[in-house]
């Protein structure tokens, strides 16, 4: 598998009360096609990742809504797959591509989180749960929760080893100019941070969080020096109470399997990798479930700095991570592509990971219901920019 | 503005305090982090039998028995409120008929969250700087609701505070040397008609509200005066929590002790319409002859107005000191509040 991406850029994360959807979508998209240097017209169809438009914005025809917005009358479609709505994305554009249909396809990742109330948004996010764990009063805080005191109980895994996660992605996100959460935090910061569904604390978890990201790929090999060369997607139960091991992410498992094969290559090849930490627990067990670490040993590697920039390989969450650099749900698969993309490219800034050649992204809906992941490598030489 | 000053003012304060401590233990919060956070560790409650209208006529009351003048001297009763007991039947007209006011007055209810009171402060100075009346009184009362376990349980309160404003004399407190307003539609905290608990914006509240309309009114204010912060011996915000004011006044320039008396917020919590109010009566029950006195309010939806008070003479006596109201309470558990505000 080859597909060429072009270009990568993501809106400023945050609080962005001034900012419609519209206006977001123009400026991601409009700063993607400059730096693809791909004229409007050539975009052959648009694949938005989004969860919450409905739920939320009373919304339900939302790829018309950003064709209208961009000037466009090509294809355009929402793609729904809860958290993992912008990886979804860019898989099923990745797939128009190797169709040969399209020649140049928009991948935009988009959500407005924070106009809303939190209760509201939270009930909404909701949506994406079993109805059994619903109805038993079940958030997705509580259900990592869960998950994070079993492999607390069968690994020794401590609080912590869960809080490094936190600090780590706090400090890449300081490097990071278009992170929610820019400030460095210690492990005591976390430590102490209010409880949220224990052993999870404020500070364990992903904030709301508005933004776009927007990526082109492309037919074109010729522009690009990365491409993805591996897109894989694997689904399991919607709830925790079916599964066998809630210490692991079966779809995780699954969909790297299929995605090393088909890249031909092993997760020892991944210079740098962004994962799924919309808790610190998830991004230990991203760790283990892709192979990066033996189970058990993630939260001690983690512990030990052996993921941080310029200290270990691979490289997890320069961007920050959802933890904090922000989870604009729709838009986070399609921010972790262009983060991986920058790295590749060498255009990381003072987050570059050294002489990265292949890269990872995970990108999780649900409890661990969806998992979608990319692999994407550079060929040749850095593009001239 | 000319020819306008405070002739007296009065407070009340329920006898009722409900610790943050005691609302966090019912809702499984940590109390330490609350308090941390917000700045409050108690607020004010009402009796079962008191709302807006009664502690509006305390507060009135009050302030007409320290002017010492006839009731009805008023030619004005405007009362801000959010929690009027009546949509239809003016919470002026009840208090102006127990207080003894003669008919003809101009009576009305205000509403703009929580800055409604100040709101009728610069319009009953308007009518009195422009010679249409002498005198007249306004009120700023709420009894201020909060859905179970919104934050807002731990700082809607209780509390009423009254101004009597008059053409300037020697028996005037304070003169009014400056007014402002800024207005904008931000929509950060509302309540439709029919519902009984308002609803916010969360964090909106913060920065494109409360900060931004504050720090508009402030420096248009300072800049109309041609004042700089150190003129000043006291500033006065609203206090929809402590640290919201803290923040504020440190950002515009006013050190900590130009406004720790003000800060009532602490022990009483908000009483919405009669917060930054309350603040300038802790200020004026201290303040002395010369003390330039500069304060803003706040109200949702959203505006603030701002003043430029400057003293005549001290208080005489501390008999109605307002931190002599706060010493004066009786806590109360999550069960009795929720019977005193008819919740249960």
């Amino acid at each position: 598998m080859k597909v060429s991406v072009l270009g990568g850029a993501t809106t400023k994360f945050g609080e962005l009360w001034e900012r419609s959807p519209r206006q977001l979508a123009t400026s991601v998209v409009n700063e993607v096609l400059e730096l693809s240097k791909l004229k409007k017209n050539k975009i052959d169809a648009i694949y938005v990742g989004n969860m919450l438009s409905s739920s939320l914005g009373n919304q339900d025809h939302l790829g018309a809504f950003f064709s209208e917005e961009l000037g466009l009358n090509v294809p355009a479609l929402k793609v729904e797959a809860a958290c993992a709505s912008g990886g979804m994305a860019v898989h099923l554009a990745a797939l128009s591509i190797l169709s040969g249909q399209y020649k140049n396809v928009l991948v935009l990742g988009i959500e407005k989180m924070t106009d809303y109330k939190p209760e509201v948004v939270n009930s909404a996010l909701m949506g994406a749960g079993s109805d059994a764990e619903r109805e038993a009063g079940a958030t997705f805080p509580a259900l990592y929760a869960l998950m994070a005191t079993l492999h607390m109980q069968k690994y020794n895994t401590s609080e912590e080893m869960l809080a490094a996660v936190s600090v780590k992605n706090h400090y890449h996100a300081s490097l990071n100019s278009h992170a929610q959460f820019r400030k460095p935090i210690t492990l005591d910061d976390v430590l102490k941070s209010p409880p949220v569904a224990s052993p999870l604390k404020i500070l364990d978890c992903s904030p709301l969080t508005d933004g776009a990201a927007a990526i082109i790929l492309s037919q074109d090999s010729a522009k690009a020096g990365v491409s993805i060369i591996a897109s894989e997607v694997a689904t399991d139960t919607l709830g925790l109470s079916q599964r066998d091991d809630i210490t692991s992410l079966k779809a995780t498992r699954l969909a790297a399997e299929k995605a090393y094969k088909q890249a031909k290559i092993s997760a020892k090849d991944i210079d740098v990798a962004e994962v799924h930490d919309c808790f610190t627990i998830a991004e230990i067990l991203a760790m283990e479930d892709l192979g990066f670490f033996r189970k058990g040993e993630a939260g001690p590697a983690i512990l030990n700095k052996k993921t941080w920039l310029g200290l270990g390989r691979p490289v997890v969450n320069t961007s920050g991570g959802l933890k904090a650099s922000g989870h604009p749900v729709g838009a986070t698969g399609v921010k972790q592509i262009v983060e991986i993309y920058n790295q590749l490219s060498e255009r990381a800034s003072l987050k570059q990971v050294k002489n990265a050649k292949i890269g990872l992204t995970h990108n999780v809906g649900g409890s661990g219901a969806t998992c979608v992941i990319h692999i994407l490598k550079r060929f040749g030489d850095i593009p001239a920019r | 503005m000319k020819n306008v000053g405070i002739l007296s003012y009065g407070t009340y304060l329920p006898h009722f305090r409900i610790k943050t401590d005691e609302i966090a233990s019912v809702w499984g919060k940590n109390s330490d982090n609350i308090v941390s956070s917000l700045g409050i560790s108690e607020k004010s409650v009402a009796g079962i039998d008191e709302d807006s209208v009664t502690m509006a006529y305390e507060a009135g009351n009050e302030a007409l028995k320290k002017a010492n003048i006839n009731p009805e001297a008023l030619e004005a009763i405007l009362v801000g409120s959010e929690s009027h007991p009546y949509a239809v039947n003016p919470t002026s007209t009840i208090i102006g008929e127990f207080l003894g006011a003669k008919t003809y007055y101009l009576a009305s209810d205000l509403e703009f969250a929580c800055k409604a009171a100040t709101t009728a402060f610069i319009s009953v100075a308007g009518l009195i700087s422009s010679r249409t009346i002498k005198t007249g009184l306004i009120v700023g009362s709420d009894r201020a609701q909060a859905k179970p376990h919104d934050i807002l349980e731990y700082s809607a309160s209780s509390a009423a505070c009254a101004f009597i404003l008059s053409i300037d004399t020697k028996e005037c407190l304070a003169d009014i040397l400056d007014v402002t307003s800024v207005s904008s539609d931000t929509p950060d905290f509302w309540r439709r008609d029919g519902v009984r608990y308002p609803s916010h914006g969360g964090r909106f509240t913060g920065e494109p509200a409360y900060f931004h309309h504050v720090e508009l009114a402030s420096k248009n204010l300072l800049e109309k005066s041609g004042l700089t912060p150190s003129d000043f011996k006291y500033c006065v915000f609203h206090m929809p929590n402590g640290k919201f004011p803290r923040v504020v006044a440190k950002r515009l320039g006013f050190s900590s002790p130009q406004q720790e008396p003000s800060l009532i917020v602490d022990s009483i919590g908000n009483p919405y319409s009669a917060s930054s109010l309350l603040g300038l009566s802790a200020v004026l029950d201290i303040a002395q002859k010369d003390d330039l006195i500069f304060m803003v309010s706040y109200g949702s939806g959203a505006g603030s107005d701002g003043l430029i008070l400057k003293v005549n003479k001290s208080q005489s006596s501390q008999e109605y000191a307002f931190k002599n109201k706060i010493s004066k309470k009786q806590y109360i558990t999550y069960l009795q509040y929720l019977k005193f505000n008819n919740k249960i």
